[in-house]
């Protein structure tokens, strides 16, 4: 392995992010390494979505750093944030697509804001996109609202993937689609993934999709990494909690907390 | 000597509470204005705006100001007769309408229609990750959805005001005209006569701030809004409640400065 790849595409140390008095992050550490795909498994208010939120910039931690490709985003300003953000794709748990918009302005969005194409170049470029994570270009011409769950998030992937971005983040991929969707969406996240060489992190609590997705995987609970290691060893991790997550397991050192 | 403690912490919480909301819708207006003169600029967005708060408002400020003006004629030309000044009735219309009721109304309605659709679509946006994934895509979402809206505010509502005022007069005219037996050019001629252009400057400013509010109130509510489809809700009442109260106050505080003039 050379010596470049041996520098993580994201890293992260010292990860603290609270909202109010509740510590949702507690001293993040993750390495996600280039052209890999990380799988964050953890349980509901984990901390996994505020995780991704707080690389893209969405949310400001307290403390930490946060690198890609060794340059620390916290401290850029507001252009350097944006420019660093047009290298990462998103999607969303519910897709998030702007139901003002027709399906190929939603695909074409960032193309459009950053006027690297005319309409009518996006258009078609926009149509090429959706061909590749399997709908008919006509599609594009669509309201949001029009579209099925698993259509929502095929566009809501071909808008992830249309300015080609080096970093892809899936914030729950397959909530809320059948199992036989969910397999297609995870075999276009992996395709996709692989064609564009780019790295990925998925958060998750599905473990069908988080073994399909990911080359490693991580555990997060109250905040911390507790486990990280291979996507293939999660049902079989030695670890109690990773143990006891993924087989769904109510005995165990995780104790769920009941709001009263 | 507890309970007067806790009475006057409870007040001092609430002014500091207050205090703190009116910083951050300043600084929020502040930044929403400044990406109005920064580039890229989204003529699209302003023109969807500009469309959504002129013309599909146009009809129930139309309606507003024609029924405005005719009840005002009639129960200025009851009040006059007691002392036979009911000459003044076209005046105290053209007055009363351009420098008051034509902004303020107009503003009253258009904060109900507009300021409340703009709340709800930025609040749904905002709890369904809308308003993230905008970020995500290199888009500044104050740029992209505050600053259009906050243009098309101020632009709008003075070009409503104009129509509100001239439908005002011209529903005091019919009142005056066809049913109080007003000569007709009597009446046009006291109407303009007393009418002076800082009355007009008076109602375009005014026109220009309450649209200024309107789509500010919405915007900040919008975009603040939190926890699903309640929180919209909130976030609507609060833009249209905050917004009217804000009409009403800056109806005086512009009123003062132009009457001290």
């Amino acid at each position: 392995m050379s010596g470049a790849a041996q520098t993580p595409k994201i890293r992260i140390r010292g990860l603290r992010k609270a909202f109010g008095a509740k510590v949702v992050l507690d001293g993040v550490d993750l390495d996600v390494m280039p052209n890999t795909s990380m799988v964050v498994i953890g349980g509901s208010g984990s901390g996994k979505s505020v995780l991704l939120k707080c690389i893209l910039g969405i949310f400001t931690p307290e403390e930490g750093v946060i690198e890609i490709d060794g340059q620390d985003v916290l401290k850029m300003d507001r252009t350097g944030r944006e420019a660093a953000n047009a290298r990462i794709g998103m999607l969303f748990q519910n897709a998030a697509l702007f139901d003002s918009l027709p399906v190929w302005e939603n695909v074409a969005f960032g193309l459009l804001a950053q006027r690297k194409a005319s309409r009518a170049e996006a258009k078609k470029i926009a149509g090429d996109i959706l061909t590749q994570v399997g709908l008919d270009p006509s599609v594009g011409d669509l309201a949001p609202s029009e579209l099925s769950g698993g259509m929502q998030k095929r566009v809501g992937l071909a808008r992830a993937i249309a300015a080609r971005p080096d970093i892809l983040f899936f914030d729950e991929p397959t909530t809320g689609l059948d199992p036989i969707m969910g397999a297609v969406i995870d075999g276009l996240i992996v395709e996709q993934v692989k064609r564009l060489g780019s790295t990925a992190i998925a958060i998750t609590h599905d473990m069908a999709s988080a073994r399909r997705i990911g080359d490693h995987a991580a555990m997060i609970h109250k905040g911390r990494i507790v486990w990280t290691g291979q996507a293939g060893d999660l049902m079989n991790s030695g670890n109690a909690m990773v143990d006891q997550f993924t087989h769904g397991s109510r005995e165990g050192p995780i104790q769920m907390e009941l709001r009263r | 000597m507890n309970a007067l403690l806790d009475m006057i912490a409870a007040v001092g919480r609430g002014t500091l509470g207050m205090l703190s909301e009116v910083g951050r819708i300043a600084l929020f207006g502040a930044e929403g204005l400044s990406h109005v003169f920064r580039p890229p600029f989204y003529a699209r967005l302003f023109w969807r705006a500009f469309v959504e708060f002129a013309y599909f408002s146009l009809p129930v400020v139309a309606l507003t100001a024609v029924f405005t003006g005719m009840v005002l004629a009639l129960q200025s030309y009851s009040g006059f007769a007691r002392f036979s000044a009911e000459g003044a009735v076209a005046t105290v219309v053209v007055l009363s309408v351009v420098r008051e009721l034509g902004p303020v109304l107009a503003g009253l309605m258009v904060a109900g229609r507009v300021g409340a659709s703009m709340a709800a679509e930025l609040g749904t946006m905002r709890v369904t990750d809308q308003i993230d994934a905008l970020t995500t895509l290199s888009t500044n979402p104050m740029k992209y959805l505050v600053a259009p809206r906050l243009l098309a505010g101020v632009v709008a509502l003075p070009l409503l005001v104009v129509v509100a005022n001239i439908l005002g007069v011209m529903g005091g005219f019919i009142v005056g005209v066809f049913k109080l037996d007003f000569n007709a050019g009597t009446y046009l001629a006291r109407t303009f006569d007393y009418l002076k252009t800082e009355d007009v400057s008076l109602s375009l400013t005014k026109a220009a701030v309450f649209g200024f509010l309107v789509a500010l109130m919405g915007c900040y509510h919008g975009y603040n809004s939190k926890g699903g489809a309640q929180g919209v809700g909130s976030a609507t009442t609060s833009a249209v409640v905050m917004a009217s109260i804000l009409i009403l106050a800056f109806d005086y505080v512009l009123t003062e400065l132009f009457f001290s003039r």
